[in-house]
C-alpha cells in the first residue's frame, strides 16, 4: 500500500509495544501488591484491644455516635458492618454458628423477632432489660429495645390542605386520593401498619385496603421512607406515610427553609398510628458474650440514650425509650403519643403483612 | 515452509529443530484452552447454580406462586420497555458519535473522543443522584431513560468507534465508484461493517440495564432487579428473590438469543487483512456547527450535570461526617479492589477469548455466549451465591475477606473483560500463530511474543472496563466487604441513603476522578489499536 513509510514506523511501533509490555507488567505487579494490601488492611487494627463485631441495620450516623461513646466508655473496640437490616438477618441465618457477628442492632423489632424465632439469640442480662419499659423489650428477653418512633403522614401543603388529609389509615384507600399517595411497601416500617390494620379489621378487609392503596399510589411506589420524604417535599407526591423522624432528619439536613412539607398525626388509637421499636440483640454464637452484654447495657444506659435524645449528636430524632431519658428534639413528646395498642409480639415478624402485600401486588 | 529452517531461531536451546507434523496437527485441538475455559465457566455458573439450589429448596409450587403473581407482569413490562428504549437510544448516540469522530473532519476530535468516553466513569447512581437531586421531573420511566442513556452509551461508542477505524475502506470506495449514493453506501456498507460492534455494544447495554439497581432506586423506577433487591431486604425471603432472579435470567437469555439472531452468520471480511488505512475524512461543511452543538450538549448532559450537581451539593454543605473512614482510605481500598479484580479478570478472559476467536465449534460458542448471562445477574445474587458456597462447602473459609470480594467482582464483570480481549485477539489472525510455531517458536513463546503482544490493547481495554465497574459497584460490596472496610461507593451510599447529599458528593467526585483515568486510557488504546495491529502484518 504505502511501502515507503512502513519500515521505520514499524520499528518505532515495536519499541512502543515493548514499552507497553513493561507497563502492563508493572501494572500487574502493582495490582497484586494493592490487592494484598487491601486484603490485609482489615486485620491491622485492634490487635491489642478486645473487638466485637456489630451488624448494623440502624442509620449509620446514629450507630457511629453510639459506638464512639461505647468505645470511649469501655475501651472495647466495635467493628461495624452496615447494611439493610433484613439482609443482615439473612446473612446471620446463612452464617449459622460461624457468624462473625456478636451483636445486631436494627431499626425494627420484626428482624429481632425473626432471629429469636430461629433460636439464634442469647438472653439479655436482666439488669439491661430493666432499663427499658417491658412493652418495648423482647417478650422472651432475647433483645432489648433501644429507641422508638411513630408513623405519621408527611404532606405538601401546596398540594393538599391539612383538613383534607385522612385521619384514619383506612382512608388511604379512598379513591378520592388517587394519584396523591406515596408508599414504600418494601420498607420494613410499612409492615407494622399493615399488621395493625390486619389485627383491627381482619385479612379480607386488609386486602381490599391494600388494593385501594395500590390503586391510589400509582407510580408513587418508592423503595424507602427517605425517598417518600424527599419526593413529597419536592412536590412529586401530595402525601405519604412515613415514620416521624424521617421528616425531622430531612429538615435538619436540608434546612427549614427548603422543607416545604409538614407532618400530621392520625386520630388517636388509629391502626395507622403505630410505635416501632429499634432494638439490639446478642448472637448465641458470639464468643464475646460478656463484651456484647456490656454493649447492650450501654445502649440502654443514660449516656447512650442521651446521645439518641440529642439530634445534634446523633441526627437521630428517634425517641429514647430507656433509662427515663426524654428527647431534646422539638417534637411531640413520647408520652403524649396516642398510638394504636398493639404489642411487640403481635407485630411479630411481619410475614402475614408481607403475604398480604404480595397478594395485593404491592410486592 | 521449507525456508523456515534457514531462518535464525530465537527459541530456547532445547527446542527441536523442526516441529514434527503430528504435533502440529495435535495443536489444532486446544485441549488446554478448553479445559481452562470450562473451569472459568464453572466459576461463572456459581450464581446460577445458587439460584437453582434456592429455588429448588423453596419447592416448585412456591416458586411458581412467586413468579406468577400480579406484580411480575408489571415488572416485566417496566423492565422490557426501559431496556428496549435505552438500548435503541444508546445505539443511535453511540454510533452517531463514533461516525462523526472517526469519519468526519469534526473539529477538536482529540478532545471529544475523551469527553465522550468519560461518562462511563460516572457511576449510574451518581448520574441519577445528580439529575434527581436537582430536578423533580427526573423520576420514573422518563428519568430512567434519560439517566441510563447518558450513563451507558459509551458501551456502544467504544466498540463501534474501534470498528469504524479498523474497517476496510475499500468497500466503501468500490460502492461509491459503482454509483451507489452516499446514504445507501452508509447504510449498506459502513453500518453493515460496524454491525457486529453495534450489536455487541447493544448487548452490553441491555445486560447492564437488566442488572441495574442503584440508579433505579434513586429514581423510584421499579424493575425486576429493584424488586429482587426488595425481596432480599424483606422478610427474609431469599427463595422469593431467587425465583424472581430466575425470570431475569430467562430475560437475559432472550436478549442473548436475539442478539445472536440479529448478528446472523455474516462475516465481515477485508481485502487486505489488518491494513489500517484511513479514508479521507468526510467534510461536514455547513453541518459543522450543529454537530458541534450536539456534541457539546451530550457532554454537558452526560458529564456536566453529575459533576456539577456534586460540586453544588458540596457547597451546600452537610451535617455530621461519619468517623473512622476517610476519603483517601476509601479511595485506596477501592482502587486496590479494582486493580486486583481487573487483573484477575483479564487473565481469566484469555483462554475463553482465544477459543472464541480461533474456533467455530458449537461448544466454544456456547461457552462464550453463556458467560454473558452473569452480566444480567444483580450483584447481590452473585454475592449471596459466593457466601452460600463458602458457608456450605468451604467451612466459611474466606468469608467476608477481600479475596472473596475480588473473586465476586471478577465473576460479575467477566463478560466485559471477555469483550475487550476477544475484540483485539480477533484482529490477530490464527495463521500468524501457526507461522510462528512453524518457525520453531514454542507454544508459550508464541503466546507471549505473538498473540498477547497483538492483544495488548484489548487486554488494557478489558482491564480498564473491569476496573471502572468495580469502582462503581455497590450491592455485592455491601454484602462481601471485610467488616470495617469501606469503599467509595459504600460511603457514598451511607450518606446518600440518609439524604446527606453534601457529605455524599465528595465521594462521588473522587469516584469519578479515579474512574476517569482508566476511561481515558480506554479511549487512547482504542485509538491506537489500529496502529499497533498494523505493524504485525505489513
Amino acid at each position: 500500500m504505502r511501502p515507503g513509510s512502513s519500515r521505520p514506523g514499524r520499528e518505532a511501533a515495536r519499541r512502543l509495544s515493548a514499552g507497553k509490555w513493561r507497563a502492563v507488567a508493572a501494572v500487574a505487579g502493582i495490582a497484586l501488591a494493592a490487592g494484598l494490601l487491601a486484603g490485609c488492611g482489615g486485620a491491622a487494627s485492634g490487635a491489642d484491644a478486645l473487638t466485637i463485631t456489630l451488624y448494623n441495620g440502624q442509620h449509620v450516623q446514629t450507630t457511629d455516635a453510639l459506638v464512639a461513646g461505647f468505645e470511649k466508655a469501655t475501651g472495647i473496640n466495635v467493628s461495624v458492618r452496615s447494611n439493610d437490616e433484613d439482609t443482615l438477618a439473612d446473612e446471620i441465618v446463612g452464617e449459622g454458628s460461624r457468624s462473625p457477628a456478636d451483636v445486631i442492632l436494627t431499626e425494627n423489632s420484626q428482624v429481632l423477632e425473626y432471629l429469636q424465632g430461629k433460636n439464634l439469640l442469647a438472653h439479655v442480662d436482666a439488669s439491661t432489660l430493666a432499663r427499658t419499659p417491658a412493652q418495648y423489650d423482647s417478650p422472651q428477653g432475647d433483645w432489648v429495645g433501644v429507641s422508638g418512633r411513630v408513623s405519621v403522614l408527611i404532606y405538601d401543603p401546596a398540594l393538599i390542605k391539612e383538613s383534607q388529609l385522612p385521619t384514619s389509615v383506612m382512608q388511604l384507600a379512598d379513591p378520592k386520593y388517587k394519584g396523591m399517595l406515596a408508599v414504600a411497601p418494601q420498607e420494613t416500617d410499612f409492615q407494622p401498619i399493615v399488621t395493625a390494620v390486619e389485627s383491627a379489621y381482619g385479612q379480607a378487609a386488609t386486602l381490599r385496603w391494600l388494593d385501594g392503596i395500590k390503586a391510589n399510589a400509582g407510580s408513587h411506589v418508592y423503595p424507602d421512607n427517605e425517598t417518600i420524604a424527599d419526593e413529597v417535599n419536592r412536590g412529586a407526591a401530595a402525601f405519604g406515610i412515613v415514620n416521624q423522624y424521617y421528616w425531622y432528619r430531612m429538615r435538619a439536613e436540608i434546612g427549614a427553609a427548603s422543607t416545604k412539607s409538614r407532618i400530621a398525626y392520625f386520630a388517636a388509637s388509629d391502626p395507622g398510628y403505630v410505635v416501632d421499636v429499634s432494638g439490639a440483640a446478642i448472637l448465641k454464637s458470639s464468643s464475646h458474650q460478656a463484651a456484647a452484654q456490656k454493649f447492650l447495657a450501654y445502649l440502654a444506659s443514660v449516656p447512650a440514650q442521651e446521645i439518641i435524645a440529642n439530634p445534634a449528636k446523633s441526627i437521630s430524632f428517634e425517641y429514647p425509650i430507656a433509662s427515663g431519658v426524654t428527647t431534646l428534639a422539638g417534637e411531640t413528646p413520647f408520652d403524649q403519643l396516642k398510638p394504636y395498642p398493639i404489642t411487640i409480639a403481635e407485630l411479630g415478624t411481619g410475614t402475614t403483612a408481607v403475604t398480604l402485600m404480595r397478594e395485593a401486588g404491592l410486592l | 515452509m521449507a525456508s523456515s529452517q534457514t531462518l535464525p531461531r530465537s527459541g530456547t536451546p532445547g527446542a527441536p529443530a523442526t516441529p514434527p507434523a503430528g504435533r502440529a496437527r495435535r495443536a489444532q485441538r486446544p485441549v488446554f484452552l478448553i479445559a481452562a475455559s470450562c473451569l472459568v465457566a464453572a466459576l461463572l455458573a456459581m450464581p446460577l447454580v445458587f439460584l437453582l439450589f434456592e429455588a429448588q429448596g423453596a419447592g416448585a409450587s412456591a416458586v411458581s406462586h412467586l413468579i406468577f403473581r400480579s406484580l411480575t407482569a408489571n415488572l416485566l413490562w417496566n423492565t422490557i420497555k426501559l431496556t428496549v428504549v435505552v438500548t435503541a437510544l444508546c445505539a443511535i448516540i453511540g454510533t452517531g458519535a463514533a461516525w462523526c469522530i472517526e469519519r468526519t473532519n469534526l473539529p477538536g476530535k482529540r478532545v471529544w473522543e475523551i469527553l465522550i468516553v468519560v461518562p462511563l466513569a460516572i457511576p449510574d447512581f451518581v448520574v441519577s443522584f445528580g439529575w434527581a437531586s436537582l430536578w423533580t421531573w427526573v423520576q420514573g420511566f422518563r428519568g430512567a431513560v434519560v439517566v441510563m442513556t447518558l450513563a451507558v452509551y459509551p458501551l456502544v461508542y467504544l466498540p463501534v468507534a474501534a470498528s469504524f477505524r479498523a474497517a476496510d475502506p475499500g468497500q466503501e470506495e468500490v460502492a461509491r465508484s459503482l454509483g451507489v449514493g452516499r446514504f445507501r453506501t452508509f447504510t449498506r456498507i459502513t453500518l453493515a461493517q460496524a454491525r457486529g460492534a453495534i450489536l455487541g455494544g447493544c448487548l452490553l447495554v441491555a445486560m447492564v440495564m437488566l442488572a441495574e439497581y442503584g440508579a433505579f432506586e434513586i429514581l423510584g423506577y421499579q424493575t425486576f432487579t429493584t424488586e429482587i433487591f426488595g425481596e432480599f431486604s424483606l422478610s427474609f425471603s431469599v427463595p422469593a428473590a431467587c425465583a424472581l432472579s430466575l425470570v431475569l435470567v430467562a430475560l437475559s437469555l432472550l436478549v442473548l438469543g436475539g442478539e445472536g439472531l440479529a448478528r446472523g452468520r455474516g462475516r465481515v471480511s477485508r481485502s487486505g487483512p489488518l491494513v489500517a488505512r484511513n479514508l479521507p475524512p468526510r467534510r461536514l461543511g455547513k453541518a459543522t456547527l450543529p454537530v458541534l452543538a450536539c456534541f457539546a450538549l451530550l457532554v454537558v448532559l452526560a458529564l456536566g450535570v453529575p459533576v456539577g450537581s456534586s460540586i453544588y451539593w458540596i457547597f451546600q454543605g452537610g451535617t455530621h461526617a461519619l468517623s473512622g473512614v476517610t476519603l483517601p482510605t476509601a479511595a485506596l481500598t477501592t482502587a486496590g479492589y479494582g486493580i486486583a479484580a481487573a487483573a484477575l479478570d483479564t487473565v481469566l478472559a484469555l483462554p475463553m477469548a482465544m477459543l472464541a476467536v480461533r474456533g467455530t465449534g458449537r461448544i466454544r460458542h456456547v461457552l462464550e455466549r453463556s458467560s454473558y448471562l452473569v452480566l444480567a445477574m444483580p450483584g447481590v445474587v452473585a454475592a449471596f451465591a459466593l457466601s452460600y458456597f463458602t458457608e456450605h462447602y468451604a467451612n466459611g473459609f474466606g468469608y467476608q475477606s477481600a479475596p472473596l470480594l475480588i473473586l465476586c467482582y471478577a465473576i460479575m464483570f467477566f463478560p466485559l473483560a471477555l469483550v475487550g480481549v476477544k475484540a483485539s485477539l480477533s484482529r490477530a489472525p490464527a495463521n500468524l500463530d501457526d507461522m510462528a510455531r512453524s518457525l520453531g517458536q514454542r507454544r508459550l513463546a508464541v503466546l507471549l511474543r505473538v498473540t498477547l503482544r497483538l492483544a495488548l490493547p484489548g487486554l488494557a481495554a478489558a482491564f480498564c472496563l473491569v476496573f471502572l465497574s468495580v469502582v462503581t459497584e455497590l450491592t455485592a460490596t455491601l454484602l462481601l466487604i471485610p467488616t470495617g472496610a469501606q469503599t467509595l461507593s459504600t460511603q457514598f451510599w451511607a450518606y446518600e441513603s440518609n439524604l446527606s447529599y453534601g457529605q455524599a458528593a465528595p465521594f462521588a467526585l473522587v469516584m469519578i476522578a479515579i474512574a476517569a483515568v482508566p476511561s481515558y486510557v480506554l479511549g487512547r488504546f482504542f485509538n491506537r489499536s489500529g496502529n499497533v495491529e498494523g505493524i504485525s502484518i505489513t
